[in-house]
């Protein structure tokens, strides 16, 4: 019990401690971060078709990022 | 620099959570909004952006293990009012199916899978909304599903914390038998958060919950009791986890890399482990070329057998359930045709992966081996934004 409530307390002040933070990016300064090259997942047709082959083949899914519809294809 | 009134706050909220001031009560506000908040701004830096205005179309093929899938797939994208974007979606797989599974025990046969799905995103503020329906058919199996998502960035724009959830039911039949008819439902729990590490690097962790409840085998399939073929016999529930780490940084010379690595595990007692590595980089003003490595290794559910020697309550011989590992390597090169800036931009893709894969306790009957083989996946497809 006492560690529940000693990760709940923590967990509390990491969020909370938020408040104080303040931008160390500056918007401004993000310009590389919006390039498309640093998102892997742009083309969104491709990276489903990827995650379909994938996911008919292989036992594990999720935490991907991309939705996939059913099928029984397996 | 530290804001004195909250610092105050943090310190009171230890032990006093309750005691939280009207200036940041309404950053927790922002927060929890976030955490109900979806997965769609995973690279978002600043106020919540509605995807931009697309049009793409696409022909893909996957060939390996005798299966061979094919098929053209459509999306289109519009914003209105730069507060609502509308988007729907159309993806055919022409499957012709000669697998091992299908070739050591019945005809090789094919089908064809039509997914349709229509979706809407709303920003308000530095939200995004997501609601999306899809719908998959085939001959003898039909997946509906429902998703919702919520993306919320916090802290100036340097942490997206995102949130979502899928509902989908499958109806589950059987050809030539108008007498099987089986349903089976999902739940997906989301949630993810994407940080601004540097001008240069971004860092994203998401997780995900599946619940699977239903039929959730195969109706054709059988698995291998003291050498003599049996109908697979499968759970009806089925609990999953996955998180995943992801890295991303742009190099300097107009390049970037990306470092990702996944673990899952399942209450069929799966375990799995997925790593990838990505780099792309500029070749001229047209060109973008990107190379990606992929591993992925599994250990078997605690109920797959190759031939089972034991009378067991659950028994499959499902190789996407056993130990194996899959290999990737794979290129994609993208080139701008034409490019009016603010306004439009066309660009042609072409993607090939190779993949292997290699079952540890899969036996290939015909030859006494276990069994390997090799996969192509290729893409070539154009998108147009505008």
């Amino acid at each position: 019990m006492k560690t529940h409530n000693f990760i709940a307390a923590a967990g509390l002040a990491v969020l909370l401690a938020g408040c104080a933070i303040e931008p160390w990016v500056k918007p401004y300064e993000r310009e590389r971060l919006a390039d498309p090259i640093m998102n892997p997942a742009r083309d969104a047709l491709a990276s489903k078709h990827r995650a379909h082959v994938y996911e008919v083949r292989e036992g594990a899914h999720g935490a991907t990022g991309v939705q996939g519809g059913g099928c029984g294809c397996n | 620099m530290v804001q004195p009134a909250c610092r105050e706050v943090a310190v009171a909220a230890t032990s006093r959570w309750w005691a939280v001031t009207i200036a940041c009560r309404q950053r927790l506000i922002d927060l929890v909004a976030g955490l109900l908040g979806g997965a769609l701004a995973t690279h978002s830096a600043g106020a919540a952006q509605l995807p931009e205005d697309r049009a793409d179309a696409m022909v893909h093929l996957y060939d390996g293990g005798g299966v061979r899938a094919s098929g053209p797939a459509l999306l289109v994208r519009k914003s209105l009012a730069d507060k609502v974007s509308l988007s729907a979606s159309y993806y055919v797989d022409a499957v012709s199916n000669a697998s091992i599974d299908v070739v050591t025990t019945a005809s090789p046969f094919k089908e064809t899978r039509t997914e349709y799905a229509v979706g809407v995103d709303y920003a308000y503020r530095d939200a995004l909304m997501s609601l999306s329906l899809s719908q998959s058919k085939e001959p003898d199996y039909k997946a509906d599903a429902v998703n919702v998502d919520l993306a919320q960035d916090v802290f100036s724009g340097m942490t997206t914390v995102s949130l979502g959830f899928t509902r989908g039911g499958d109806d589950v039949l059987r050809h030539n038998d108008p007498t099987f008819s089986a349903s089976a439902t999902h739940w997906r729990y989301r949630l993810g958060a994407t940080q601004v590490l540097t001008p240069r690097w971004l860092a994203s962790v998401n997780t995900e919950m599946v619940a699977d409840d239903g039929f959730l085998g195969s109706p054709y399939r059988s698995a291998l009791v003291f050498g003599a073929p049996v109908p697979e016999r499968v759970p009806t529930t089925r609990t999953s986890r996955a998180v995943q780490f992801r890295v991303v940084g742009d190099l300097g010379s107009r390049d970037a890399v990306r470092a990702e690595y996944r673990y899952f595990w399942d209450t069929w007692d799966i375990r799995a482990h997925t790593g990838e590595l990505g780099y792309s980089r500029y070749l001229g003003a047209d060109l973008l070329a990107e190379g990606t490595l992929r591993y992925y290794s599994q250990q078997k559910a605690l109920f797959y057998s190759d031939n089972a020697t034991t009378e067991t309550t659950y028994v499959t011989r499902n190789r996407q359930l056993g130990t194996f590992t899959s290999a990737g390597i794979g290129a994609k090169l993208s080139y701008t045709a034409r490019q009016v800036p603010g306004r439009y931009e066309i660009k042609f893709h072409t993607a090939y992966q190779l993949l292997r894969f290699k079952y540890s306790d899969f036996t290939d009957i015909r030859t006494g081996q276990p069994y390997s083989f090799d996969a192509n996946v290729l893409e070539v497809f154009f998108t147009a934004t505008f």
